[in-house]
């Protein structure tokens, strides 16, 4: 505080006088009232956001497998962002509201970059569009294909259910993606080791976000305590696809390029173990939750969730396969 | 000395010299900030105001919040989301400077959601295609920014700085509209179609948003004296209108109003009147989607209050185990 000390009780000593209101008016209503209204409409092309980054595939890995692999990255944080700004104007309070968009817009940003770089990889992945159509490929993989094509695990999809429930999805999810980017970082890949370099710092707030929310639930009230240990039985069983590699994981990990996840398994059971211990929440005794013929997310068998959250998602997009946007 | 040992006669003498102290204030053009004296009527009124204010962040949050998860493209998810995480960003700076005059955001949300304090009426309107996202940036923003930019300069401090960094991310809400309009008006037809069936719906809801015409502005004038407010309704109206006209033209839409022409004497547009009495059943809580809006609120701060009440618990824990901790 920048309180005067010699200035006598109660008399005013302004620290930020208010600007002349009789001088003209100020700079924000000037830039609106300019007559140049074309310098609006700046930024209206899309920007392909790997414009100017080496896309070529490293030697010795398969561009197919390369560009599932970064579908099964980029739709693991798609469809938690899309979840995650459901919570957008319902969240406990404007703090929360305010965190977990960050966390949905970090999110989105992954899904872009990853699903950009699995078109480049491979353009055979991307839907095919009205002749002419001005959808980039980001928007082609996100909005017009089925939901028998996502390879997001099905923990990432599953409808939002309380506070509780989201911080423990969010601290499962991004303790294993942490781990995953982690060892991507290294990727013989050029531009899945820049997305996962940045990636690995937005992931650490994640989990540091939902880590202290389920240490607050589990140590707050009984009803939070209660809230906490429902959601953590209920999405437990989905916590063990999140390290069941695929052929497609082995396959780019074996190359150098991506990371497998049975692999990585073992630091991220590290951290969850240490927010459990804290917590005082025990490892809850649930079966992992079996697929279709051994088919599961990944292999782009879904819940029941996934179809009607693309229903909505895909909505406007489908309805306008020649719009520009 | 205690409150019963005051002379009277001592304090009604304190009490004049203060507020000659705040007149002298306002009329230097100066801020009044939290600590300073100020009579009991300006307090009420920024209450009230900075509280609409701040609810009508909050409750805007919903119409476009809506469309977040149907955005058709992922750039305008990621645009829409930060723009409306900004609304609750400027909610929170605003209630925050609410709080400075003595009313809590608890309060203040209580105060929201039993229909015992007002939010801008333009929230009670649907929204209804894509498109109104773009043309909510551009009307919608583009008229708060009139009525906002001048309380950059209004008396009270905390407020007047909370308006100078809310008025900057405004002004870029509304470019990015802006252009989400003109992005659109350069695809299909449909999306043409979309773009000009959603100004027709927003135009004179947007007018409205600047208040009932002076004449029958019931606060205006202490609000003015005061230097909480700094241009009349219409003043604002007219300088919005002035300014959306070129846009318009720019855009490709028309405006929906048969008698909107500029006046080369007035040097500025003459328009047609708003429905006075549409405007009066949104106020008064007949609008398409009053209910609905209030209901959401009351259901999201109901819905978390046991989270809040869990963070209360934890911290009050966390602080009591620190002092034992130190106290060994």
């Amino acid at each position: 505080m920048t309180e005067d000390p010699h200035s006598p009780h109660g008399a005013h000593a302004p620290s930020h006088a208010a600007p002349d209101p009789n001088a003209a008016e100020g700079s924000i209503f000037d830039g609106l009232l300019g007559g140049d209204t074309s310098q609006w409409a700046f930024g209206t092309d899309f920007e392909d956001p790997l414009a100017g980054v080496d896309t070529t595939v490293p030697d010795g890995v398969d561009a197919h497998d390369l560009a599932v692999y970064c579908l099964m990255l980029a739709d693991d944080a798609l469809v938690a962002s899309q979840r995650l700004s459901e919570w957008c104007s319902r969240a406990p309070d404007l703090e929360e509201d305010i965190a977990l968009a960050n966390v949905a817009l970090d999110l989105l940003g992954q899904a872009r970059l990853l699903l950009a770089r699995a078109a480049a990889a491979d353009a055979s992945v991307v839907p095919v569009l009205p002749e002419g159509s001005p959808v980039p490929p980001e928007d082609a993989l996100a909005f017009f294909r089925e939901a028998g094509d996502f390879r997001n695990v099905r923990l990432a999809e599953v409808p939002n259910g309380d506070f509780a429930h989201t911080v423990v999805r969010l601290l499962l999810l991004s303790c294993a993606r942490l781990a995953v980017m982690e060892r991507l970082a290294g990727s013989r890949d050029r531009v899945l080791a820049a997305v996962a370099a940045k990636a690995v710092k937005e992931l650490a707030y994640h989990r540091d976000f939902a880590g202290r929310w389920f240490l607050t639930l589990a140590q707050g009230t009984e009803e939070s305590r209660r809230r906490l240990l429902t959601a953590l039985d209920q999405l437990w069983p989905l916590h063990d696809e999140l390290f069941g590699s695929h052929a497609v994981e082995r396959a780019v990990a074996d190359a150098g390029v991506g990371g497998d996840p049975a692999e990585v398994a073992p630091e991220a059971d590290v951290v969850l173990e240490q927010v459990l211990a804290m917590s005082g929440v025990e490892r809850p005794d649930r079966q992992a939750l079996a697929g279709v013929s051994g088919r599961t997310g990944r292999d782009g068998l879904h819940t029941e969730a996934l179809g009607l959250m693309l229903a909505e998602m895909q909505v406007v997009a489908r309805a306008h396969p020649s719009g520009r946007w | 000395m205690t409150a019963s040992e005051v002379d009277p006669a001592l304090e009604a003498g304190f009490e004049a010299g203060f507020e000659a102290g705040f007149e002298a204030t306002i009329a230097r053009n100066d801020r009044i900030e939290p600590r300073d004296w100020m009579p009991e009527g300006y307090r009420r009124t920024l209450v009230r105001q900075v509280a609409q204010h701040a609810h009508s962040e909050i409750i805007g949050m919903q119409p476009e919040g809506s469309w977040i998860g149907r955005a058709p493209s992922l750039r305008r998810k990621a645009t829409l989301l930060a723009k409306v995480q900004d609304e609750a960003g400027h909610g929170l700076y605003l209630y925050s400077s609410c709080e400075t005059l003595g009313v809590s955001r608890e309060q203040l949300t209580e105060m929201l959601v039993e229909g015992r304090q007002k939010y801008s009426s333009i929230f009670n309107y649907p929204t209804l295609s894509y498109a109104d996202v773009g043309t909510i940036g551009w009307l919608v923003d583009g008229a708060a920014i009139c009525n906002q930019v001048p309380l950059c300069r209004t008396s009270y401090g905390p407020y007047g700085r909370a308006m100078i960094r809310i008025c900057k991310e405004e002004s870029f809400h509304q470019r990015q509209g802006y252009e989400l309009l003109m992005t659109m008006m350069r695809g299909t037809d449909e999306q043409r179609a979309m773009v000009q069936e959603s100004v027709d719906r927003f135009w004179w809801p947007s007018l409205m948003m600047f208040g009932p015409p002076d004449a029958e502005s019931p606060n205006t004038q202490q609000s003015m004296a005061w230097g909480i407010k700094r241009n009349t309704n219409d003043e604002l109206r007219q300088r919005f209108v002035d300014m959306t006209v070129p846009q318009a033209k720019a855009l490709g839409v028309t405006l929906p109003d048969p008698d909107l022409r500029w006046n080369e004497d007035r040097h500025a547009h003459d328009f047609g009147t708003p429905d006075w009495d549409e405007f009066m059943a949104v106020v008064k809580g007949n609008g398409p989607c009053n209910a609905q809006r209030i209901a959401h609120r009351r259901k999201a701060h109901d819905d978390g209050a046991w989270v809040r009440e869990a963070a209360t618990a934890f911290a009050a824990r966390t602080t009591q185990a620190a002092l034992e901790g130190t106290s060994r």
